[in-house]
């Protein structure tokens, strides 16, 4: 999977959960909750979400690591499957 | 002969839409069977019969608004007879058999179902189908008329204003007639974070907790020696609930909120907890509750420390006579035992109904909700 094809993903798992989310207008590299309303709930299911379409084991110590998109996305790619 | 009347789903509703009938002249039905579907501000509702019996007639067409009180249906007792002369249907044709989104999308376009092909499993009309009618429709009006062809965006902001009414109708009732009096407790959550900590490690993501799964359960625990913050009030007394239906707050994307139960809570472990709390945040958000949900709660909890709050102070919802909030958990300097530290804490308040407790009552159950939080492995 190449980068644009993982920040597809990523974009519509989040949409999934905050329909009124534009990814074009997320800044990458500021905090993501700061950007979009999620509580944890919605936090939760994001992840659970990235979990089961990407098959990446996300262990909850890991989502203090997992602040903006950009963080997001570099740790996806290195755990692909 | 038994009628059944459109129940109020909430302090805030005194009308609905009828959208569908999910049962039809000479069906059995059962306590707590759904039976139809009601459309309020807030969302659309699964309406539960609550007694048994054998539907006789469907008074209310779909798409029709009635006020609550209003007779929907009338019903015959299990093993009555039936009346010699049948009731005649009151359309002449069958219902087409249409999904509840189909049908509410087909009062939103004015498309008449009956006229309407469906090409659905068994022939039942789908949403696709509503909206594909509704173009056409939109193609064979004649060409001068105000091009109004029914676009979902005002549909929306009716919904939008009509939940805003009903929220403001309710919070007025409740500051108008409820005497409120508030209090707060920090409570150290040291404990209960690192429990749930190693409670989540090493399980897989899809089973694990969220710290307002313990909180909801501290709560109803805490709340069981203290009944007088768990019930309603209604006609001029309090009536004490048997369990803790706790009503949890949780906003909607396009504003607004619903606060539907989450039923016996204290009976339940966080596991079951953990999936029905997931399971009714995303009906709520979906608008898919059922009304014993929208009726049943006896206290609402509500947790605004996500967005950052310290301390909430609670407006109670009528008839419920309490509120429980919990702000953000941080970090606090903490004295214990003459010595300071740095604690996560959160501050929990309470709103309560002088008519039916007071302050030092209410100063003892934020004790007891404390003393349950410092022993999450009990919970």
């Amino acid at each position: 999977m190449n980068e644009r094809a993982l920040r597809t993903e990523v974009l519509a798992t989040l949409n999934d959960i905050a329909p009124e989310v534009d990814g074009d207008e997320l800044i990458d590299d500021q905090p993501l909750r700061n950007q979009v309303d999620l509580d944890s709930m919605d936090w939760l299911n994001f992840l659970i979400g990235l979990h089961r379409k990407l098959g990446v084991e996300i262990p909850e110590s890991d989502y203090a690591q997992l602040t903006t998109l950009a963080r997001v996305l570099e740790y996806l790619k290195a755990r692909l499957p | 002969m038994l009628e059944f009347k459109l129940p109020s789903l909430g302090a805030d509703m005194d009308e609905g839409t009828l959208l569908d009938w999910k049962v039809k002249p000479g069906d059995t039905v059962g306590k707590g069977q759904i039976v139809a579907i009601v459309d309020t501000s807030k969302a659309a509702v699964d309406v539960e019969i609550w007694f048994d019996g054998v539907v006789e007639e469907l008074k209310v067409p779909p798409g029709e608004r009635i006020p609550v009180g209003a007779v929907l249906a009338t019903l015959r007792e299990l093993g009555a007879e039936s009346p010699p002369p049948p009731v005649p249907p009151r359309t002449s044709a069958l219902p087409p058999r249409i999904s509840p989104a189909a049908r509410k999308r087909a009062l939103e376009l004015e498309v008449d179902p009956l006229g309407v092909t469906g090409t659905g499993p068994g022939g039942a009309i789908t949403l696709a189908d509503i909206e594909q009618a509704a173009v056409q429709a939109a193609a064979q009006m004649p060409p001068p008329s105000p091009p109004a062809v029914h676009a979902p965006a005002p549909v929306k902001t009716d919904r939008q204003a009509e939940m805003r009414k009903a929220i403001a109708a309710a919070m007025s009732l409740s500051k108008r007639e409820i005497p409120h009096y508030y209090l707060a407790e920090t409570i150290p959550m040291a404990r209960a974070q690192a429990w749930l900590t190693a409670a989540n490690t090493g399980r897989p993501i899809t089973e694990r907790l969220l710290m307002a799964v313990l909180q909801l359960k501290a709560v109803a625990m805490a709340l069981r020696q203290y009944p007088e913050l768990n019930g309603h009030y209604r006609d001029g007394s309090f009536q004490p609930a048997p369990a803790a239906h706790l009503g949890v707050a949780i906003s909607l994307r396009q504003g607004g909120l619903v606060a539907p139960a989450l039923h016996d809570v204290g009976d339940k472990t966080l596991e079951t907890l953990m999936g029905e709390l997931t399971d009714l945040v995303k009906r709520t958000r979906a608008g898919s509750l059922k009304s014993s949900e929208l009726t049943d709660a006896t206290i609402t909890v509500t947790n605004l420390g996500e967005q950052g709050v310290e301390v909430v102070h609670g407006v109670i919802y009528p008839p419920q006579v309490a509120l429980v909030g919990f702000g953000r958990i941080s970090e606090r300097a903490w004295v214990e035992n003459g010595a300071l530290s740095l604690i996560p804490a959160v501050i929990v308040s309470l709103a309560a109904d002088h008519r039916v407790s007071d302050g030092h009552r209410g100063a003892l159950f934020l004790t007891e909700l404390r003393r349950w939080l410092q022993q999450p492995e009990n919970l």
